[in-house]
């Protein structure tokens, strides 16, 4: 029984930390779908949050680490609004090059500064936080409440966006230039200026998600190791049907089927290839994109281009 | 015509100013950097017949496949994974020949393009399924099979596609009798690049006339118009599009195994498939100006390769200039627009 137990908090505890990179991510990015924009460019957003953050915690520390992922996120983010929405570029296509620009940028990067062969650079990690009281409960307390801080800024930031989205004036004028565009620039909502601010936001998260990978987990940066975090996001945001909670809870979906790969190797089942473990988080957006793009309904204006603006 | 390629030139030299900002700030000397860049691309003879044209031949199939999705209004950003399921395919025909000595090479060689060809369609054609059944976006479904694509590669390098040895995660290698033949005595340039060209030319006549071409564009353009005015079929030209488009890229990577590699392994596309985005953006979709310009995309992956050999420069800096490119194109596109309209609402006023 304890056994089981002792399992089954590591399983929750384990999905709950791969999914916090991702709820955060995909948390940015319902705010921007709600604006009318997709941003493909979250995985490039990622990667330079996560290179971001391995420069600044080196030098300054691990708190001002996260808010140099933000920032890189934000800077990178900046760019693909120039285009999209000042532009009107399209933005499946922005997004592309934004990822490949992101790629190209923070291997350069790193491979310049820290040499070609990018010898394994560490950085501190910020350990987790139990929460005193919650997180002797077990298993959920256990799991959900014994985690670095970063997790717990998804516990307040989820439900703080969906009350400003749905409950403030702002929030409605965001969800309007998403689903109504003509009918919000004739009220007086600034397009141009919402979804500046919604990519902004998103880029900001999509940083902040790679800083969680850095300083929270790998504790050293790889090229390459948003390794699509930043599509599976969409995918999740999709699943969460474009509500904050919604996007909380399937992230904890696939944190869950992140973990599976982890656990499963702990046990030794070596006759079951490993890819296939890996491959299971992909997998399952497919599964589940096929099941729920069928009923779920984005926002109406969500990736067009051109809003009636004056 | 003429503008066009003006125009091109223009964004290739902001291209290389943002390449040179670059360098200097990450400090490197930009002038025997961009020298060793150029003579890798076209400073010797084994430059201008090997590096620079086996390097584009990849680059020109898998750009095809992008310019006939994204013409058809598909955005197929899965060429990568299409590409790495037919090379696959034509190292599983390989395996399987292995058994049987008496077949014929040039019978073999057609069938591994060939397999290729199906399992690129077949690939896509998952997505194409996800997108007319579900309405699942393409965009997403073909990035999640391009990382699925990767990981059964692994998988099959590492169980039962592995070399006799066991030692390295690769497929056994393709006797030469095998091999696609080399077109210039003493260079790797094979014959890839004549199908590339052949293929090409064909995309280029059908789109411009065929009335199947013709109701691809016409859904590209606009799907709903496509099918209210022109009663045309959407959901079967989509799926006939991207299924084209797959094929196209799988062909591309059988055709990188039979003529460059001869083997199978994990890292076998060094994102071929997303550098074909910015290959068929910059042709502006058009297939003979796909030829152009992953010529252009193969001296840049030389010329990165000689810059990271005799400079020290990262050869990742390319992704750089190829997204600078895709970005710069996009805004020259919306710069014209919006001149356009603007001269259409003078003229009205």
């Amino acid at each position: 029984m304890s056994d089981a137990l002792t399992l089954g908090t590591d399983l929750l505890e384990a999905s709950v930390r791969f999914a916090t990179p991702l709820a955060l991510a995909s948390l940015g990015e319902c705010v921007s779908e709600r604006a009318g924009v997709i941003n493909i460019g979250l995985e490039g957003a990622i990667i330079c949050g996560a290179l971001g953050a391995t420069v600044a915690a080196g030098a300054v520390g691990v708190g001002l680490g996260f808010a140099a992922g933000a920032l890189a996120g934000v800077a990178i983010a900046a760019v693909f609004a120039l285009f999209t929405v000042w532009m009107r570029a399209d933005q499946i296509i922005t997004g592309t090059a934004i990822t490949l620009l992101a790629a190209g940028l923070t291997g350069t990067l790193y491979r310049s500064t820290f040499g070609a062969s990018g010898v394994a650079l560490s950085t501190p990690t910020i350990g987790a936080t139990a929460v005193p009281g919650i997180s002797a409960l077990p298993l959920l307390g256990a799991s959900f409440f014994n985690q670095p801080v970063i997790t717990y800024l998804v516990y307040v930031l989820a439900p703080l966006v969906t009350w400003w989205m749905f409950r403030t004036h702002a929030g409605l004028g965001l969800r309007a230039i998403g689903e109504r565009p003509e009918a919000a620039i004739a009220a007086g909502v600034s397009p141009r200026l919402t979804q500046t601010l919604a990519v902004l936001f998103a880029g900001a998260m999509a940083g902040l998600a790679g800083a969680t990978l850095v300083l929270a987990q790998a504790g050293t940066f790889v090229e390459g190791m948003s390794s699509g975090r930043g599509f599976i996001a969409i995918a999740i945001v999709v699943l969460g049907r474009w509500h904050p909670m919604g996007v909380l809870g399937a992230s904890l979906l696939f944190g869950a089927a992140q973990s599976l790969d982890t656990v499963f190797q702990s046990m030794g089942w070596r006759e079951v290839p490993y890819q296939l473990f890996l491959a299971i988080p992909y997998l399952m957006t497919l599964v589940v994109l096929a099941l729920a793009s069928a009923r779920a309904r984005a926002p109406a204006a969500l990736g067009q281009k051109e809003l009636a603006e004056k | 015509m003429i503008r066009a390629l003006v125009q091109t030139l223009v964004l290739l030299a902001v291209a290389l100013a943002t390449l040179v900002l670059l360098l200097v700030a990450t400090g490197h000397a930009p002038a025997p950097a961009l020298t060793a860049m150029a003579n890798g691309a076209f400073g010797s003879s084994y430059a201008l017949l090997s590096a620079t044209p086996v390097r584009a031949i990849p680059l020109a199939l898998a750009g095809l496949a992008v310019a006939i999705a994204f013409r058809a209004g598909i955005l197929n950003v899965g060429a990568e994974g299409q590409l790495l399921v037919g090379a696959t395919a034509a190292a599983c025909i390989a395996a399987l020949v292995s058994t049987h000595p008496g077949v014929p090479a040039v019978v073999v060689i057609v069938v591994m393009l060939s397999a290729g060809t199906l399992a690129g369609g077949l690939w896509a054609g998952i997505a194409a399924w996800l997108r007319t059944r579900f309405g699942v976006l393409e965009v997403i479904s073909t990035i999640m099979l391009n990382f699925l694509a990767l990981y059964l590669v692994g998988y099959l390098v590492r169980g039962p596609l592995q070399e006799p040895t066991r030692m390295n995660p690769q497929s056994p290698t393709l006797p030469e009798a095998l091999h696609l033949p080399v077109l210039v005595e003493g260079s790797r340039l094979h014959a890839g690049l004549l199908l590339a060209i052949g293929l090409a030319v064909l995309a280029w006549w059908w789109l411009r006339n065929t009335a199947s071409g013709f109701r691809l564009r016409a859904v590209g353009g606009n799907a709903r118009a496509a099918a209210s005015a022109g009663r045309v079929n959407v959901p079967r030209v989509v799926a006939g599009a991207f299924l084209t488009s797959g094929a196209l890229a799988g062909v591309a990577g059988a055709v990188q195994y039979t003529g460059v590699t001869y083997a199978m392994y994990e890292n076998f596309s060094p994102g071929y498939g997303y550098k074909a985005i910015a290959v068929a953006l910059l042709a502006r979709l058009n297939p003979l100006g796909v030829l152009v310009a992953a010529l252009l995309f193969g001296a840049l992956e030389a010329g990165a390769n000689a810059m990271e050999r005799d400079a020290g420069v990262p050869n990742v800096v390319v992704s750089v200039v190829e997204a600078a490119l895709i970005l710069l194109v996009v805004a020259a596109d919306r710069w014209q627009a919006r001149a356009g309209a603007q001269a259409t609402t003078t003229v009205r006023a």
